[in-house]
Protein backbone atom coordinates (compact mmCIF):
# COMPACT_ATOMS: atom_id res chain seq x y z
CA UNK A 1 0.00 0.00 0.00
CA UNK A 2 1.56 3.28 -1.08
CA UNK A 3 1.16 6.72 0.50
CA UNK A 4 -1.69 7.69 -1.83
CA UNK A 5 -3.63 4.53 -0.94
CA UNK A 6 -3.00 5.23 2.71
CA UNK A 7 -4.30 8.78 2.45
CA UNK A 8 -7.37 7.62 0.50
CA UNK A 9 -8.13 5.00 3.15
CA UNK A 10 -7.77 7.58 5.91
CA UNK A 11 -10.14 9.95 4.13
CA UNK A 12 -12.69 7.19 3.55
CA UNK A 13 -12.47 6.12 7.18
CA UNK A 14 -13.04 9.66 8.44
CA UNK A 15 -16.05 10.02 6.16
CA UNK A 16 -17.47 6.70 7.32
CA UNK A 17 -16.87 7.20 11.03
CA UNK A 18 -16.69 10.90 11.88
CA UNK A 19 -14.87 11.87 15.08
CA UNK A 20 -16.74 11.96 18.37
CA UNK A 21 -17.22 15.42 19.89
CA UNK A 22 -14.24 15.91 22.15
CA UNK A 23 -16.26 17.79 24.79
CA UNK A 24 -18.77 14.94 25.22
CA UNK A 25 -19.54 14.14 28.84
CA UNK A 26 -21.74 11.60 30.59
CA UNK A 27 -25.44 12.41 30.75
CA UNK A 28 -25.49 11.92 34.53
CA UNK A 29 -23.19 12.02 37.50
CA UNK A 30 -21.48 8.63 37.67
CA UNK A 31 -20.29 8.93 41.28
CA UNK A 32 -23.35 7.16 42.80
CA UNK A 33 -22.68 4.24 40.45
CA UNK A 34 -19.00 4.30 41.41
CA UNK A 35 -19.90 4.32 45.09
CA UNK A 36 -22.18 1.30 44.65
CA UNK A 37 -19.33 -0.52 42.91
CA UNK A 38 -16.91 0.35 45.72
CA UNK A 39 -19.39 -0.80 48.37
CA UNK A 40 -20.17 -4.04 46.55
CA UNK A 41 -16.53 -4.91 45.95
CA UNK A 42 -15.32 -4.06 49.44
CA UNK A 43 -18.28 -5.73 51.20
CA UNK A 44 -18.11 -8.97 49.20
CA UNK A 45 -16.18 -11.68 51.04
CA UNK A 46 -13.24 -13.11 49.18
CA UNK A 47 -14.67 -16.03 47.26
CA UNK A 48 -13.04 -19.40 47.51
CA UNK A 49 -13.16 -19.57 43.76
CA UNK A 50 -13.66 -23.30 43.28
CA UNK A 51 -13.66 -24.16 39.65
CA UNK A 52 -15.60 -27.12 38.27
CA UNK A 53 -12.28 -28.89 37.85
CA UNK A 54 -11.52 -28.61 41.58
CA UNK A 55 -14.93 -30.09 42.39
CA UNK A 56 -14.47 -32.95 39.94
CA UNK A 57 -11.01 -33.70 41.36
CA UNK A 58 -12.33 -33.75 44.93
CA UNK A 59 -15.24 -36.02 43.92
CA UNK A 60 -12.82 -38.33 42.12
CA UNK A 61 -10.60 -38.61 45.20
CA UNK A 62 -13.56 -39.34 47.47
CA UNK A 63 -14.73 -42.02 45.04
CA UNK A 64 -11.26 -43.53 44.85
CA UNK A 65 -10.96 -43.67 48.63
CA UNK A 66 -14.44 -45.20 48.94
CA UNK A 67 -13.65 -47.95 46.43
CA UNK A 68 -10.02 -48.54 47.44
CA UNK A 69 -9.64 -47.66 51.15
CA UNK A 70 -6.16 -49.15 51.03
CA UNK A 71 -5.13 -46.20 48.84
CA UNK A 72 -5.50 -43.78 51.78
CA UNK A 73 -1.92 -44.20 53.11
CA UNK A 74 -0.56 -43.79 49.58
CA UNK A 75 -2.59 -40.61 49.09
CA UNK A 76 -1.53 -39.26 52.47
CA UNK A 77 2.09 -39.99 51.57
CA UNK A 78 1.82 -37.88 48.42
CA UNK A 79 -0.10 -34.99 50.02
CA UNK B 1 -3.25 25.24 45.10
CA UNK B 2 -0.52 22.88 43.92
CA UNK B 3 -0.02 21.64 47.46
CA UNK B 4 -3.74 21.06 47.76
CA UNK B 5 -3.76 18.97 44.58
CA UNK B 6 -0.74 17.06 45.79
CA UNK B 7 -2.45 16.43 49.13
CA UNK B 8 -5.47 14.98 47.34
CA UNK B 9 -3.22 12.67 45.31
CA UNK B 10 -1.37 11.52 48.40
CA UNK B 11 -4.59 10.91 50.29
CA UNK B 12 -5.92 8.98 47.31
CA UNK B 13 -2.83 6.77 47.40
CA UNK B 14 -3.61 6.01 51.03
CA UNK B 15 -7.12 4.90 50.06
CA UNK B 16 -9.08 7.93 51.30
CA UNK B 17 -12.49 7.71 49.64
CA UNK B 18 -13.04 11.49 49.89
CA UNK B 19 -9.87 12.13 47.91
CA UNK B 20 -10.90 9.48 45.40
CA UNK B 21 -14.30 11.16 45.03
CA UNK B 22 -12.63 14.50 44.36
CA UNK B 23 -10.43 12.95 41.67
CA UNK B 24 -13.42 11.11 40.21
CA UNK B 25 -15.50 14.27 39.96
CA UNK B 26 -12.58 16.22 38.52
CA UNK B 27 -11.69 13.65 35.85
CA UNK B 28 -14.86 11.65 35.08
CA UNK B 29 -15.79 13.84 32.11
CA UNK B 30 -12.35 13.55 30.51
CA UNK B 31 -12.19 9.79 31.09
CA UNK B 32 -15.72 9.32 29.74
CA UNK B 33 -14.94 11.44 26.66
CA UNK B 34 -11.78 9.46 26.00
CA UNK B 35 -13.55 6.11 26.29
CA UNK B 36 -16.41 7.33 24.11
CA UNK B 37 -13.93 8.17 21.37
CA UNK B 38 -12.78 4.55 21.41
CA UNK B 39 -16.07 2.72 21.90
CA UNK B 40 -18.48 5.18 20.20
CA UNK B 41 -21.12 3.80 22.56
CA UNK B 42 -22.38 6.20 25.28
CA UNK B 43 -23.79 3.50 27.55
CA UNK B 44 -20.61 1.41 27.31
CA UNK B 45 -18.58 4.58 27.94
CA UNK B 46 -20.48 5.19 31.19
CA UNK B 47 -19.98 1.61 32.32
CA UNK B 48 -16.31 1.68 31.37
CA UNK B 49 -15.74 5.00 33.13
CA UNK B 50 -16.83 3.36 36.38
CA UNK B 51 -14.77 0.24 35.57
CA UNK B 52 -11.70 2.41 34.85
CA UNK B 53 -12.03 4.31 38.10
CA UNK B 54 -12.47 1.03 39.95
CA UNK B 55 -9.20 -0.17 38.40
CA UNK B 56 -7.63 3.19 39.29
CA UNK B 57 -8.74 2.80 42.90
CA UNK B 58 -7.39 -0.74 43.06
CA UNK B 59 -4.04 0.33 41.60
CA UNK B 60 -3.71 3.43 43.79
CA UNK B 61 -0.63 2.10 45.60
CA UNK B 62 1.24 1.96 42.28
CA UNK B 63 0.34 5.53 41.36
CA UNK B 64 3.28 7.91 41.14
CA UNK B 65 2.06 11.49 41.82
CA UNK B 66 5.10 12.85 39.98
CA UNK B 67 3.79 11.34 36.71
CA UNK B 68 0.42 13.10 36.95
CA UNK B 69 -3.03 11.60 37.36
CA UNK B 70 -4.58 12.37 33.99
CA UNK B 71 -2.14 10.41 31.81
CA UNK B 72 -2.19 7.47 34.20
CA UNK B 73 -5.99 7.46 34.29
CA UNK B 74 -6.10 7.66 30.51
CA UNK B 75 -3.83 4.62 30.15
CA UNK B 76 -6.02 2.61 32.50
CA UNK B 77 -9.17 3.77 30.68
CA UNK B 78 -7.62 2.80 27.34
CA UNK B 79 -6.91 -0.72 28.64
CA UNK B 80 -10.47 -1.01 29.96
CA UNK B 81 -11.83 0.11 26.59
CA UNK B 82 -9.54 -2.34 24.78
CA UNK B 83 -10.78 -5.18 27.00
CA UNK B 84 -14.34 -4.15 26.14
CA UNK B 85 -13.57 -4.12 22.42
CA UNK B 86 -12.07 -7.61 22.71
CA UNK B 87 -14.99 -8.96 24.74
CA UNK B 88 -17.65 -7.42 22.57
CA UNK B 89 -15.98 -8.26 19.28
CA UNK B 90 -17.69 -11.60 18.95
CA UNK B 91 -21.12 -10.45 20.00
CA UNK B 92 -21.11 -6.93 18.65
CA UNK B 93 -19.19 -5.61 15.72
CA UNK B 94 -20.16 -2.10 14.77
CA UNK B 95 -23.90 -1.78 14.99
CA UNK B 96 -26.11 -0.24 12.38
CA UNK B 97 -26.51 2.69 14.78
CA UNK B 98 -22.79 3.44 14.50
CA UNK B 99 -23.13 3.40 10.75
CA UNK B 100 -26.21 5.60 10.50
CA UNK B 101 -24.43 8.04 12.78
CA UNK B 102 -21.73 8.01 10.15
CA UNK B 103 -24.12 8.26 7.26
CA UNK B 104 -23.90 11.94 6.50
CA UNK B 105 -20.75 13.69 7.61
CA UNK B 106 -20.60 17.39 6.83
CA UNK B 107 -17.62 17.14 4.46
CA UNK B 108 -18.78 13.94 2.73
CA UNK B 109 -17.36 13.25 -0.69
CA UNK B 110 -20.38 12.85 -3.04
CA UNK B 111 -18.55 10.04 -4.84
CA UNK B 112 -18.59 7.99 -1.63
CA UNK B 113 -22.08 6.60 -1.24
CA UNK B 114 -23.81 5.88 2.05
CA UNK B 115 -23.49 2.17 1.26
CA UNK B 116 -19.71 2.44 0.91
CA UNK B 117 -19.49 4.38 4.17
CA UNK B 118 -21.58 1.75 5.92
CA UNK B 119 -19.49 -1.12 4.53
CA UNK B 120 -16.32 0.72 5.54
CA UNK B 121 -17.64 1.23 9.07
CA UNK B 122 -18.61 -2.44 9.33
CA UNK B 123 -15.24 -3.59 7.97
CA UNK B 124 -13.52 -1.32 10.47
CA UNK B 125 -15.47 -3.05 13.24
CA UNK B 126 -14.04 -6.39 12.10
CA UNK B 127 -10.43 -5.28 12.59
CA UNK B 128 -8.44 -6.71 15.51
CA UNK B 129 -9.12 -4.46 18.53
CA UNK B 130 -5.45 -3.46 18.97
CA UNK B 131 -5.31 -2.15 15.41
CA UNK B 132 -8.76 -0.65 15.58
CA UNK B 133 -8.03 1.37 18.70
CA UNK B 134 -4.81 2.80 17.21
CA UNK B 135 -6.57 3.74 13.95
CA UNK B 136 -9.55 5.20 15.82
CA UNK B 137 -7.38 7.54 17.85
CA UNK B 138 -4.78 8.41 15.20
CA UNK B 139 -6.90 8.52 12.04
CA UNK B 140 -10.52 9.16 13.00
CA UNK B 141 -9.87 11.36 16.03
CA UNK B 142 -6.68 12.75 14.45
CA UNK B 143 -4.80 12.78 17.74
CA UNK B 144 -1.01 13.21 17.68
CA UNK B 145 0.85 9.89 17.50
CA UNK B 146 2.68 10.80 20.68
CA UNK B 147 -0.58 11.08 22.59
CA UNK B 148 -1.86 7.79 21.15
CA UNK B 149 1.43 6.05 22.00
CA UNK B 150 1.28 7.29 25.57
CA UNK B 151 -2.32 6.13 26.02
CA UNK B 152 -1.58 2.70 24.55
CA UNK B 153 1.73 2.33 26.35
CA UNK B 154 3.63 1.68 23.10
CA UNK B 155 6.18 3.58 21.00
CA UNK B 156 5.28 6.11 18.30
CA UNK B 157 6.74 3.72 15.70
CA UNK B 158 4.44 0.96 16.97
CA UNK B 159 1.44 3.27 16.61
CA UNK B 160 2.40 3.98 13.00
CA UNK B 161 2.77 0.26 12.30
CA UNK B 162 -0.61 -0.52 13.83
CA UNK B 163 -2.31 2.25 11.87
CA UNK B 164 -0.69 1.07 8.66
CA UNK B 165 -1.73 -2.53 9.28
CA UNK B 166 -5.27 -1.43 10.13
CA UNK B 167 -5.58 0.53 6.89
CA UNK B 168 -4.13 -2.31 4.85
CA UNK B 169 -6.51 -4.87 6.37
CA UNK B 170 -9.39 -2.48 5.84
CA UNK B 171 -8.44 -1.96 2.21
CA UNK B 172 -8.19 -5.74 1.68
CA UNK B 173 -11.56 -6.33 3.35
CA UNK B 174 -13.21 -3.66 1.19
CA UNK B 175 -11.39 -5.02 -1.89
CA UNK B 176 -12.99 -8.42 -1.27
CA UNK B 177 -16.36 -6.68 -1.34
CA UNK B 178 -15.51 -5.03 -4.64
CA UNK B 179 -14.87 -1.60 -3.14
CA UNK B 180 -11.68 0.15 -4.23
CA UNK B 181 -11.24 3.48 -2.50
Amino acid sequence: MNTNDEERMKKLLRQSLPPVKSDAGPERDLWPQMLRRLDAETAAPASIGWAWFDGALAAGLVGLVAIFPSAIPVLLYYL
Amino acid sequence: MRNEASDVLNQFRLGEVDAFEELFRRHQRAVYGWILRITRDPSAAEELTVESFWRIYQARARFDPAQGFEGWARRIATRAALDWLRASRTKRELSLEDCTEAAAPAQADPAVTAEIRMKTALAFGRLPPKLRIAATLAVIEELPHKEVASALGISIAAVKVRVFRALRLLRNDLGEQGITP
